[in-house]
């Protein structure tokens, strides 16, 4: 299949499935299972299109000079819509499995909006310059409005507004006025490797400017704009599965990398010094928030703020401004993507199986759940960094970029991130194996959760590691140039 | 037949307000209004393509007099573009007024409603027109004239319109008058009220104390007209109370006219050149500008009345069009000219799908749109997209603006002025909000009305959804007129 063909699968195809979705509303079954099927072959072609080594243009439609909708695969939005693509359908058969499960309303359009969702992120994944990745950013951001509040509760109606009020509110005053400045500066909105701006603005905006895509990016959740991401988890778990690996925070970091590596240019940033401020509140970013991580007792809560931190690991690889940082950064969007994703599932497992929600009461819960507790060890070990599971290389990747740039207090902060890293995801494993029973079972017996959710969980988990052995597919090289 | 179009424009709306008053039948003078307004936009559009094709102004002489003696008529890039917007808002609106007129007002009062709405219209036109600064005056007259009747015509539902349509023609005549008085100091210094001769003449007379009074006098007056901030007052009342047809053509196009009458008063007369025009005058309507955007913006924001909290909202996106103007540069004149015509579209969209609201429930608040999301969707939707085009959303014409009105800025390293004027246009991202949560988010109280809709009143504002859709996205044509009609007064290129 040519490459326009495969961009517009993978745009196509989860429309598709939300019509579907609506047609079959009538029919859980075959509902769920068109989702399914469509999922696994969106996953298919994204595989695909990472595999080609093609880079048409798509163009739709010109709004004015230098404004267009327009997809462009370039490696980095190929990897990305690789992983939501390939997860979208992992996602997708543990939906089944948790709503079934745990009991939720509306199924249906919680289906339909989710598939939008997916179409959103490849949007953003395969835009070929800033407008057409805005236009995407904000369909994603309304698109998972009604899936955050899905319970309907006040509570849930609250985190809502929250979630909806700081990401719209940063995309719309800082992230568009970034825009378009840009298209001001350079007359064009394009992703060029190499960065566009070089030789249209005066050294001494461009960290301004950066400025006001760091944090016009809220999805990106660097701290002080994080609060909706420990808000939104009131929503049932495959959303938190959704917002932290499959499509939103990694559509943010994403976003953030895109802009540094195709707008600015690393080489840019890097001869201008313009984002070593960034360098450092990426550093706050990772350090306060696992330290608040180690404060939350529960579950959802610990993993969002855990999140929060790894986010700060791909803002920190693009301010960094060095291609090895970079493909460090773009390396970990996969590797956390993977690990975090397992480590909702089990959280969302553990709740089917057994409403338990707080850590304290999950002692000597993985005697109980074996292979649950089985994949969130491994989960949580890639996320620490542990070889042989996904998260080391990116880890040493940045470390390595943090040498070449001198910026040895990085080296120090990333250390001390990945102890307590240890601390507060493996203190849920030993609990889980090693503690006397807090939680309540009258049976040591083996009661996992539904199989529908037990097989993704095992599945994300073993990518982790084959994540690990296969990680000469994932390092892009954005030293030479990429893409068109 | 074709040559006289530029009077017909004029003459057509003007001459049928008579007629309209004297046919008895209610639908007959609604008739007679929905086919003499289909004329008028039908000759703008013919007038802009003779324009384009001309590549130059085409110059009309009233009974054969030529300029300065007679009277003449201008159509150049800027007119051209100006006078679609309001024949096709006035005809869109004319479309609508049928249901809400038959809703709001007295029976008997239809056919002196429709002599009204002709001649507004007809003053409108006849201000974009004209090429004679004292013509302006008259037809400023006659439209603001019927206007006062008009808002006055909502007494009958809302007594309220009356104070309303009293203030409004106290501070709209002050107006006038202040126009009418810098115009005489003019005419005492050149002998001419011809306003290309106008221009001519005062660069001899260009630094004398008068010039600079005369300039204060027109601008004061026009800043009134058009309810820049902090001469905006009347504006809220008078739009708030007025019957929901009323509001709609008015919001969408009257302050419009009066922006286009400064920026050819201004730029077309005085000129750039004119001493302390792009400097301290600019620099006055750039403040006054960005100070009317962040209060209209924060009034929308407190208000809960829809009609009142959209007439702020006007005011605030009077404001951007006054920071295009004050930018004193081809793109922040195209900047003001595309806002024009897109805030056309917009707000007179929302004022229509609100009126629609208003006609039925009597008044259209927060607490009437309540749940009715499912109740009418199709009319919430259109205020939903109206209102994401207010906040400037991409894909939108909105965002259009917003892009060339930031650039304008940009272009004249005004970089913290572009920060407020953007960090103004986000905020409008919080009465739309609102908006939403109410529609959409509440349930519709059990005690609350039914509201209904039906094609005849959503499809005059859909019209203009779509159009605010088109625009965003096949925008190329209209920003290429705009910078056009820029180019009438101040050169330069995109």
């Amino acid at each position: 299949m040519a490459v326009d063909t495969l961009i517009l699968a993978l745009l196509g195809l989860p429309l598709l499935a939300s019509a579907l979705v609506l047609l079959l509303r009538d029919k859980p079954d075959l509902r769920d299972g068109q989702a399914l099927l469509i999922g696994a072959i969106t996953a298919a072609c994204a595989v695909r299109l990472y595999a080609s080594a093609e880079t048409d243009t798509v163009h739709f439609i010109s709004l004015a000079a230098g404004l267009d909708i327009s997809f462009t695969p370039e490696p980095l939005g190929k990897l990305f819509a690789l992983v939501a693509g390939v997860l979208w359908p992992v996602a997708t058969l543990y939906t089944i499995g948790y709503m079934r499960g745990a009991g939720e309303a509306n199924h249906t359009r919680f289906m339909f909006f989710y598939a939008i969702a997916i179409h959103a992120a490849m949007g953003i994944a395969l835009s070929g310059n800033l407008l057409t990745l805005f236009v995407f950013y904000e369909i994603l951001t309304f698109s998972t409005y009604p899936l955050v509040t899905h319970k309907g509760t006040p509570e849930a109606m609250r985190a809502g507004r929250i979630y909806l009020g700081i990401l719209v509110a940063s995309s719309v005053v800082l992230l568009l006025f970034g825009v378009i400045g840009v298209w001001v500066l350079t007359g064009t909105l394009e992703f060029k490797s190499g960065g566009i701006l070089a030789g249209h603005i005066d050294p001494f905006y461009v960290p301004f400017l950066l400025a006001l895509f760091a944090f016009g990016i809220g999805k990106a959740a660097l701290m002080p704009l994080h609060r909706w991401l420990p808000a939104a988890m009131v929503a049932p778990t495959p959303v938190s599965a959704l917002l932290h690996a499959v499509a939103v925070v990694k559509a943010g970091v994403f976003t953030v990398l895109k802009v540094a590596v195709y707008i600015f240019g690393i080489d840019f940033l890097r001869e201008t010094a313009s984002s070593d401020w960034l360098v450092y509140v990426a550093s706050f970013s990772i350090l306060a928030a696992s330290v608040v991580a180690m404060t939350k007792t529960n579950l959802k809560a610990r993993l969002a703020y855990s999140t929060i931190s790894q986010l700060g690991y791909i803002v920190l690889g693009a301010s960094l401004a060095t291609s090895l940082a970079a493909s460090g950064a773009a390396l970990h969007i996969a590797a956390h993507a993977a690990g975090k994703i397992t480590l909702f599932f089990c959280a969302g497992a553990i709740y089917v199986a057994h409403h338990l929600t707080d850590i304290k009461d999950m002692n000597g819960l993985g005697r109980v759940m074996p292979v649950t507790y089985t994949a969130f060890a491994l989960g949580a070990l890639s996320i620490i960094g542990v070889p042989p599971l996904a998260g080391a290389w990116s880890k040493i990747m940045l470390m390595g970029g943090a040498l070449d740039n001198g910026h040895l207090l990085v080296l120090a902060a990333l250390m001390i991130s990945s102890l307590l890293n240890l601390v507060y995801l493996g203190e849920i494993v030993l609990r889980g194996f090693f503690a006397a029973p807090t939680h309540g079972l009258k049976s040591e017996a083996v009661q996992e959760a539904p199989m529908s959710m037990v097989l993704p969980l095992a599945l994300t988990a073993a990518m982790s590691v084959a994540l690990f052995f296969a990680v000469d597919y994932f390092i892009l090289d954005f030293a030479k140039p990429a893409g068109g | 037949m074709m040559q006289h179009l530029p009077i017909l424009q004029i003459i057509v709306p003007l001459l049928g307000a008579p007629l309209a008053a004297l046919l008895r039948g209610r639908d007959l003078a609604w008739g007679l209004a929905l086919l003499l307004t289909g004329v008028a936009f039908l000759i703008s559009v013919v007038l802009f393509g003779q324009q384009k094709i001309a590549g130059e102004a085409l110059i009309y002489e009233l009974g054969g007099w030529p300029a300065p003696i007679g009277i003449v008529y201008v159509i150049d890039a800027a007119s051209a573009l100006v006078l679609p917007v309001v024949s096709g808002i006035a005809f869109v609106a004319t479309i609508a007024a049928r249901r809400l007129v038959e809703a709001e007002i007295d029976a008997r009062d239809h056919a002196l409603f429709y002599a009204a709405w002709l001649l507004t219209i007809a003053g409108m036109l006849g201000q974009v027109t004209t090429g004679d600064a004292f013509n302006i005056f008259v037809f400023l007259e006659i439209s603001s004239l019927s206007a006062y009747a008009l808002v006055a015509m909502g007494a009958g539902r809302d007594r309220r319109a009356l104070p309303a349509a009293f203030n409004y023609l106290i501070l709209g005549t002050v107006g006038a008058t202040f126009y009418v008085i810098g115009l005489g100091l003019l005419y005492m210094l050149t002998g001419t009220l011809n306003l290309m001769d106008l221009s001519e003449r005062l660069a001899d007379v260009e630094s004398t104390r008068a010039v600079f009074t005369a300039l204060a006098f027109i601008a004061l007056g026009l800043f009134l007209k058009m309810a820049l901030f902090p001469l905006h007052f009347w504006l809220v009342p008078a739009y708030a109370h007025a019957p929901s047809a009323v509001s709609a053509l008015m919001a969408a196009t009257a302050t419009k006219v009066s922006v286009y009458v400064l920026i050819r008063l201004i730029f077309g007369v005085f000129g750039i050149e004119f001493p302390g025009l792009a400097d301290a005058v600019g620099l006055l309507i750039l403040t006054l500008g960005i100070a009317g955007a962040f209060v209209g913006t924060l009034a929308a924001i407190l208000e809960t009345d829809l009609k009142k909290l959209f007439a702020q909202s006007s005011i605030a996106q009077l404001g951007y069009m006054a920071i295009g103007i004050g930018a004193m540069s081809a793109t922040g004149l195209a900047a003001a000219f595309i806002h024009l015509f897109n805030h056309a579209l917009m707000k007179g969209a929302l004022f229509l799908a609100i009126g629609a609201i208003a006609a039925q429930a009597g008044r259209a608040s927060m607490h009437t749109i309540e749940g009715a999301g499912r109740q009418i969707p199709i009319t919430m939707t259109a205020i939903l997209v109206g209102g994401l085009a207010l906040i400037g959303v991409p894909l939108t014409a909105g965002f259009i603006s917003k892009l060339y009105l930031i650039r304008a800025l940009l272009e004249q390293d005004f970089w913290m002025l572009a920060g407020l004027t953007f960090i103004s246009s986000a905020l409008a991202l919080a009465y739309v909000w609102k908006i939403i949560e109410a529609a959409w988010l509440k349930e519709r109280p059990e005690d609350a009305p039914v509201l209904t809709e039906s094609p005849v009143q959503y499809v005059p504002a859909w019209l203009m959804v779509v159009a605010t859709i088109g625009f965003g996205i096949f925008s190329a044509p209209l920003v290429e007129a705009a910078y056009a009609a820029a180019n009438v007064f101040i050169g330069g290129t995109r």
